[in-house]
């Protein structure tokens, strides 16, 4: 019965008009970025971290957390219409969805894909609340060496499920690391790595490595293709409805997808592009004609879809019990909560249940919101794709400038951004993948803190991170993740996968 | 046949990963070490820094056995000039003000990419810097001068 109490309180939160209307920007503005190509989710809430100071912390947190699912559903939009995937995670949408568009059932498709989305990010809410006060209590027992060796599953795990080379994104790993040394050491007050720049004292802004590796290299990189045609199917959006046989047929690949999701959700460091990309193989094997997909299978698209929009949401299971990020999003998120004064970490629900139950009931509703608005308004999404990117990158640059500017009113961080944007276009194009660079930023100060702190516990014995079970544990996880994942076998199958 | 390593993708990747590592570990060179059961500042850094070095050897290694060639262009148009609209923006803020700023920022991006239309771009300037103007100064209330010094 907690659980309903709890949820009942968390929709009182979220029905204020105020975290309403923020859940509502949310969703629209993320929706619009799911929609064009050459920006995420990850630029935009790094881009709109610094105008969400001025806003109470709920509401600014469900506003990014609108923008990061509501880009989900913007995708797969783009990758039915137009066989364009807005977001990586819509790349196996393109497969069946745009066939289906060329057969003239745009319409169900995008149906399909709005109420498949819908239907797992339900069950999600339902996760989330179910697991997270447990999970909490059961973080809220760790101590400096769990802290620590769950950090490093964490990173270990994020760099070695992400796209590319495992080595190279260890390395970024310790890149992130590295960068988040920056600025006056805790313990001895000592400024390391500043240069003599007064500025450095205080760390890098976590805005300013976000933006400029993120939005400013996204977009040199972008403007370095080829600008190419597309051909988009405004015309043929007749008769949105599914068939009741579409229905049938879509109802089990959603709630496998939907189980799929939330399963690569909460591990860290799996983007959704696996959980989209597992759901569909594994709805191809189970199909009885295996060859209608490719040619415009619903189910092809109805799985896929539930299970991108289940693994963005089960992200924030981790997130917001533990205060480890699961994914550079995440750490995003946690760094808007830093900002607002919230210390991140299993105290948050217990401390701020306004904050944690007001976020899950804002999923579901903006959920809802995204299926009433998006069907209407696919024509001006549409519409949206026939803008330029010359004249859109102008205006990030723009939102980004401001956005720098404003965190600390400096320059300084202004330039530095630039400079972040010319590493992170060299990186890019090194193929030293920025994402778990991110994360080990975020993580930095926190891991060097724990490993510290664990060390003085145990009187300098690093065994101490072996011999409590639960910490134990996430060791064995860590070597666990490894050792599969360096297995040839997995590795052939993962270079598939990833591409 | 000549080996060009600065076309050997990961062989530059793995030098970018030395240089960072080993140059973290110069820098931390006077940093405190400390014990294990005391770390001083200088501990993190530096092992970290041994750890990227080693990495990248690794890395370097590999691209002098593959020798994958790094992919698509260096862009280097849009590489120079944006960072520059960033800078600009940056010093106009000081010394201008919110609107010369934008304008300028405007503008300079712009000439990053591979059309400069010059109407388009005057028009684009006038509409993102009312709505900026509109949405940041009036709308969230951020504490800058339009033009400074008037």
């Amino acid at each position: 019965m907690e659980l309903f109490n709890n949820l009942i309180f968390g929709f009182s939160v979220a029905l204020s008009w105020q975290n309403l209307w923020f859940c509502f920007i949310g969703v629209f503005l993320g929706t619009l970025i799911g929609v064009l190509p050459g920006i995420g989710p990850l630029a935009t809430i790094a881009m709109l971290l610094p105008i969400t100071f001025n806003v109470p912390p709920v509401a600014a947190i469900i506003m990014l957390a609108g923008i990061y699912y509501g880009a989900q559903y913007g995708g797969s939009t783009t990758a039915i219409l137009v066989n364009l995937p807005g977001e990586v995670s819509a790349v196996v949408t393109c497969l069946d969805g745009y066939q289906m568009a060329r057969q003239g059932r745009a319409g169900p498709a995008l149906a399909i894909a709005a109420i498949g989305s819908f239907i797992a990010g339900s069950i999600c809410t339902v996760i989330i609340a179910m697991f997270g006060p447990p999970l909490a209590e059961v973080a809220l027992k760790f101590g400096a060496p769990e802290y620590f060796s769950l950090m490093l599953m964490g990173l270990v795990a994020a760099a070695v499920l992400a796209h590319g080379d495992m080595i190279k994104s260890l390395s970024m790993v310790a890149m992130g690391l590295l960068l988040g040394i920056v600025g006056t050491d805790v313990n001895s007050g000592m400024a390391r790595f500043s240069f003599g720049f007064s500025e450095l004292t205080d760390g890098i802004g976590f805005v300013v490595i976000a933006v400029g590796v993120f939005a400013i290299s996204e977009i040199v990189s972008n403007l370095s293709e080829k600008t190419e045609d597309r051909e988009v199917f405004t015309s043929k959006v007749t008769g949105l409805f599914p068939t009741w046989k579409d229905f049938k047929q879509s109802l089990g690949p959603i709630l496998r997808g939907t189980a799929i999701g939330s399963f690569f959700g909460v591990l860290p460091g799996t983007g959704p592009a696996i959980a989209s990309f597992s759901s569909y193989m594994l709805e191809k094997k189970l199909a009885k004609d295996p060859d209608r997909f490719g040619k415009g299978a619903i189910e092809g698209v109805a799985g896929p879809e539930s299970a991108n929009n289940a693994d963005a949401q089960c992200k924030f299971i981790p997130t917001l019990t533990l205060g480890i990020p699961a994914s550079a999003v995440m750490a995003l998120i946690l760094g808007a909560l830093t900002i607002q004064g919230i210390a991140p970490g299993p105290q948050v629900m217990t401390q701020k249940p306004d904050l944690f139950w007001g976020l899950v009931a804002s999923m579901w509703i903006g959920n809802t919101m995204l299926l009433v608005l998006n069907l209407p308004l696919i024509g001006l999404w549409v519409s949206l794709l026939k803008v330029p990117y010359r004249l859109l990158f102008p205006a990030i640059i723009v939102f980004s400038g401001i956005g720098i500017y404003s965190v600390n009113n400096s320059s300084f961080d202004v330039y530095l951004a630039a400079i972040f944007g010319v590493i992170g276009f060299v990186w890019l194009r090194l193929e030293c993948a920025p994402a778990p660079m991110l994360l080990g930023f975020v993580l930095g100060p926190l891991m060097e803190e724990n490993l510290r702190r664990a060390l003085l516990i145990s009187r300098g014995d690093p065994t101490v991170f072996f011999t409590r079970p639960i910490s134990l544990g996430f060791m064995i996880a860590t070597a666990l993740i490894v050792i599969v994942m360096a297995a040839p076998a997995v590795k052939k199958r993962r270079a598939e996968i990833t591409g | 046949m000549k080996v060009n390593l600065l076309d050997n993708r990961d062989f530059l990747a793995g030098l970018m990963l030395i240089v960072t590592g080993g140059g973290g570990m110069f820098l931390a060179r006077d940093y405190p070490m400390g014990s294990a059961l005391r770390m001083g500042p200088g501990y993190f850094p530096i092992v970290l820094g041994g750890i990227m070095a080693a990495f990248g050897i690794y890395v370097m290694v590999q691209g002098l056995i593959k020798k994958e060639k790094v992919q698509g262009t260096w862009s280097l148009r849009a590489l120079i000039i944006l960072p520059i609209a960033a800078v600009v923006f940056g010093f106009l803020m000081e010394e201008l003000g919110f609107i010369p700023a934008l304008v300028a920022l405007i503008f300079v991006s712009a000439a990053a990419g591979d059309q400069f239309k010059w109407i388009e771009v005057v028009v684009m300037a006038i509409v993102l810097t009312a709505c900026s103007t509109g949405l940041f100064i009036y709308g969230l209330g951020l504490p800058y001068p339009l033009f400074k010094g008037m």
